[in-house]
């Protein structure tokens, strides 16, 4: 079962929605290629949840289609759609022992009792919950509860797409790593379609091939991690995404050239089309920011040390410009000046990549 | 459910409960103690008497009858009254204006004093004046509550059951309202059918309002005396003569402080008794 | 099968209405109309026994007195219960499960028990015949009550909750006020009416520690039980006038009883 696809979908939780804000997503079109992974990224509140609900069938859109491959399932309940999904609290079933909690989905179809076995144990295997097994599910710690709910999703084998909604929330920080190097292994040995959820970058970037970014019912970009850390198509990606996040310089654009502060800032993209009223600034990486001889004359404000790096918090006047420097560079002192690298400064006219609109 | 943490400072946090409960309750506990074991004629005089009050009433006939009227009210009233709380809780709406409509019409049983419950019913059940006896009796039944024993305790715990089915009802609700929605959308997703929602995710997470809800029912059953005085007085005879009734007959009627105290103790242990044995079977597999 | 389960509800509430019917028609009869003979509803519709309520003060300051111990009672009894409730489900200490049945075990105490012991002591102290008095003795078995409901839906709240909040830097009073008590809301709403109607029905021990100043309306009502015979017209606009402050408090409070919580980042 191919892809799915999103098309002009719009939900709002209100019965009347009038204004912008009362839609929790505002109109996409969205695919999702079958096999990948793929990572719902974005701040608390931006509609990601409400995305993932919808593609699961818990949640109706109020507007557009969903399909999977050539098939309208917009109408179709969340069991009937091959769908799993791991929510953000561990879900299992108490009163069962954990056998009976992976074995729940393939009975309630009606499975023979045989192939439930075999199935039950090559997940069991797959997910080193072998030895746990007879144990009451109530139990486990709560990554072995995720790893159940996960499983009561795989031991289907109908199952096409798996999406989890922040699902190491409650897991211990020492064992993240290891659920979530987990899922990416499970992912290239069976090459399900994965969609995770989550408002950290460092797990969207890690487990995805393609990130979707959201913001506030939008999706703003879609892309590969390199694809949006080089060339963030929007200034919310840029400051999201990276730590510390992209600088952002509000400047003035004339005859062709963005001028911070009065000095000409040589950005990637042609600045000649940006028009008088709307709000321009320019974005680069504080890994593409350089102390130089002359440039942009800042005042050195703070140094934080950030293990192999230095972060280095400069300012021009209230603006704050901030330089990733590797653990041994030397730091001015007091002033120094600033230049960017050309080929990852960019100029952007009301947050969207200026040439680029939505 | 991960483990509780051991902090003994956790103390704190109890030491008010404690202290307003125990005041309460250690101090007046042991004046009834003090009766128990002591012998009056009534000149304010005491004579301690040791176990002999205890040992008069545990083995007289009558205090084992109205034990077993009393064992089998409570069982009755709880086959009925758990199981069709929690079906009214089930079916009622979870939320809108017929959600508000039901929650208020329910709980009005409840608020009534109990002396007025008595009285309502008294009348209510009455063969010629009262709504239900008089209907009753026109449908063909030969209906007398005041006369005939078996009247009366269809009456007695038709009173109870729609006197306190409420109680279950409004807390196996609640109960259920705190079951997260996760929990129903993964059972959608796994494509279980109503009745194992409701026997594996409902249910379970019912366990404990339904644990109070039962041992509420048990201990109140157990204890209950103004209502039935009221409607019946115990009779006809002594047919509804249930245990706190007796204790009070027996107190009052005859001003014997000694044997009423111990029989109250020896009611208050067997309601403990049978009350931590109900608890420990409910509340086995949180060990 | 679904579209009958309306039924369930409906059936039970036309079951708890009639005797309530009966109840308000008792109301507006005359008692001699009552222990006449059957009548549906009123004949003779009279509105003498709500007239002497309403303007006896010795009727309607038992309303009065029943009120307010009752609301000191609830407030307190949730008050103290909800630290040792959050005690009791997060933690273990010594002596925590003989002590939480030791709780449970006051409510086992027919009343008639204390009676004369509470009136001694109540003496004693010199709080006879005040609202405090009865509010601090419906503590007895109010409380262990609300420790008991309140323990259980806080059980019910993963402690991974717990445990999230102070990650994301919630101080323990803040995350109890704005985390904890809303996922427990309908816990604290079923609680919060079990206490006000356990000390609003409560009668002996209410009438037993007041004389004038706190009389309750329940003890009020057993006057009707007179040597002229039960006034049970009387008795019964009482009756249905006690349900009143009551059904108040379930419609306040019922949108916490049907609160759900969900289970996510807060």
């Amino acid at each position: 079962m191919a892809r799915i696809r999103l098309e002009q979908l719009q939900h709002s939780y209100l019965a009347n929605p009038l204004q912008d804000a009362d839609w929790a997503l505002k109109k996409m079109d969205l695919q999702w290629n079958d096999g990948g992974a793929y990572a719902l990224l974005g701040p608390s509140g931006c509609g990601k949840t409400t995305l993932l609900n919808i593609v699961s069938g818990l949640l109706r859109p109020s507007a557009g289609r969903i399909r999977f491959g050539d098939e309208d399932v917009t109408d179709r309940q969340p069991d009937q759609r091959n769908i799993a999904q791991v929510f953000q609290f561990p879900v299992v079933y108490d009163t069962m022992s954990v056998y009976d909690n992976l074995a729940f989905p393939l009975r309630n179809r009606g499975t023979a009792e045989a192939q439930v076995d075999a199935r039950v144990r090559e997940i069991a295997a797959l997910l080193d919950l072998e030895a746990m097994l007879p144990q009451r599910a109530a139990g486990l710690t709560a990554d072995g509860k995720q790893k159940i709910s996960l499983g009561r999703g795989l031991v289907r084998s109908d199952v096409n797409v798996i999406m989890f909604d922040e699902p190491l929330t409650v897991i211990d920080p020492h064992l993240k790593w290891r659920l979530r190097s987990k899922l990416k292994e499970l992912h290239q040995r069976i090459g399900m379609t994965m969609i995770y959820v989550t408002h950290d970058q460092t797990e969207a970037m890690t487990f995805a091939e393609q990130v979707v970014v959201m913001h506030e019912g939008t999706v703003v970009q879609v892309g590969t991690p390199v694809e949006l850390f080089e060339r963030p198509r929007h200034t919310f990606v840029g400051h999201f995404i990276g730590s510390p996040g992209m600088n952002i310089l509000p400047c003035e654009v004339a005859g062709g050239v963005a001028r911070f502060a009065g000095i000409p800032v040589p950005t990637a993209n042609p600045a000649g089309g940006a028009a008088g009223g709307k709000r321009t600034e320019i974005g680069v990486r504080p890994e593409f920011v350089r102390f130089a001889a002359q440039g942009i004359p800042v005042r050195v404000a703070r140094v934080s040390d950030a293990g192999r790096h230095q972060v280095v918090e400069t300012r021009h006047g209230d603006t704050v410009i901030r330089v990733l420097l590797d653990e041994h560079d030397a730091v001015p002192a007091q002033t120094a000046h600033l230049a960017f690298d050309p080929a990852f400064t960019r100029l952007y006219v009301d947050g969207w990549l200026a040439g680029e609109r939505a | 459910m991960s483990a509780k943490t051991v902090n003994h400072r956790a103390w704190w946090l109890v030491l008010p409960v404690v202290l307003l409960v125990g005041f309460n309750a250690v101090i007046p506990l042991m004046t009834v103690v003090n009766y128990s074991v002591q012998e009056t004629f009534g000149n304010n005089r005491f004579f301690f008497e040791g176990v002999k009050w205890f040992d008069q009433v545990v083995h007289s006939a009558r205090f084992h009858d109205a034990l077993t009227r009393q064992m089998l009210f409570t069982a009755i009233i709880l086959a009925i009254e758990v199981p069709l709380g929690v079906a009214v809780a089930l079916a009622m709406p979870r939320k809108g204006v017929w959600a508000s409509v039901c929650l208020v019409l329910m709980s009005m049983p409840l608020l009534i004093p109990w002396n007025v419950v008595g009285a309502m019913w008294n009348i209510f059940a009455l063969p010629d004046i009262g709504l239900l006896g008089w209907t009753l009796n026109k449908l063909g039944f030969d209906y007398n509550y005041t006369r005939q024993p078996f009247a009366a305790w269809a009456t007695l715990i038709a009173m109870d059951v729609w006197h306190w089915t409420s109680l279950v009802a409004l807390l196996a609700y609640a109960g259920l309202s705190a079951i997260p929605d996760a929990y129903y959308q993964a059972a959608k997703i796994d494509g279980a059918s109503s009745w194992a929602v409701f026997r594996h995710v409902q249910l379970p997470k019912m366990k404990h309002v339904l644990t109070i809800a039962v041992l509420l029912r048990f201990m109140d059953s157990f204890m209950i005396y103004t209502e039935p005085v009221v409607l019946t007085g115990g009779g006809p005879g002594n047919a509804t003569t249930l245990l706190s009734i007796d204790l009070v007959k027996i107190a009052l009627g005859q001003f014997d402080l000694g044997p009423a105290a111990a029989m109250s103790l020896i009611y208050f242990l067997i309601i403990l008794l049978l009350s931590w044995m109900f608890y420990r079977v409910m509340t086995l597999d949180e060990e | 099968m679904k579209r009958f389960m309306w039924l369930v509800p409906a059936l039970y509430i036309v079951f708890l209405m009639l005797p309530i019917y009966w109840l308000l028609s008792m109301s507006f009869k005359h008692t001699n109309e009552i222990l006449g003979g059957f009548t549906l509803w009123p004949r003779n519709f009279t509105l003498e026994n709500y007239h002497k309520i309403l303007t006896e003060p010795t009727w309607y300051m038992g309303y009065v007195n029943s009120l307010t111990y009752v609301t000191i009672n609830t407030v307190l009894s949730i008050a103290v219960a909800l630290p040792a409730a959050y005690a009791f489900s997060r933690y273990r200490f010594l002596g925590d499960k003989h002590l939480f049945f030791w709780l449970l075990s006051n409510r086992m105490a027919p009343a008639a028990v204390f009676a004369l012991p509470f009136f001694q002591l109540y003496s004693a102290i010199g709080l006879f015949d005040t609202h405090i008095a009865v509010a601090l003795a419906h503590c007895l078995f109010n409380v262990p009550l609300a420790v008991w409901i309140l323990e259980g839906f806080m059980s019910g709240v993963p402690k991974e909750l717990d445990e999230l909040a102070f990650i994301d830097g919630y101080p323990f009073w803040k995350f109890f006020l704005k985390i904890l008590l809303p996922a427990i809301a309908a816990g604290i709403g079923v609680a919060a009416f079990f206490c006000f109607m356990f000390s609003w029905v409560e009668l002996l021990l209410a009438k037993t520690l007041t004389s004038v100043e706190a009389k309750p309306i329940a003890a009020i009502m057993t006057r009707t039980a007179s040597s002229s015979g039960y006034e049970l017209g009387l008795l019964a606009a009482a009756g249905a006038l006690t349900i009143v402050p009551g059904a108040f408090v379930i419609y306040f409070v019922r949108n916490y009883i049907a609160k759900g919580f969900s289970l996510g980042r807060v």
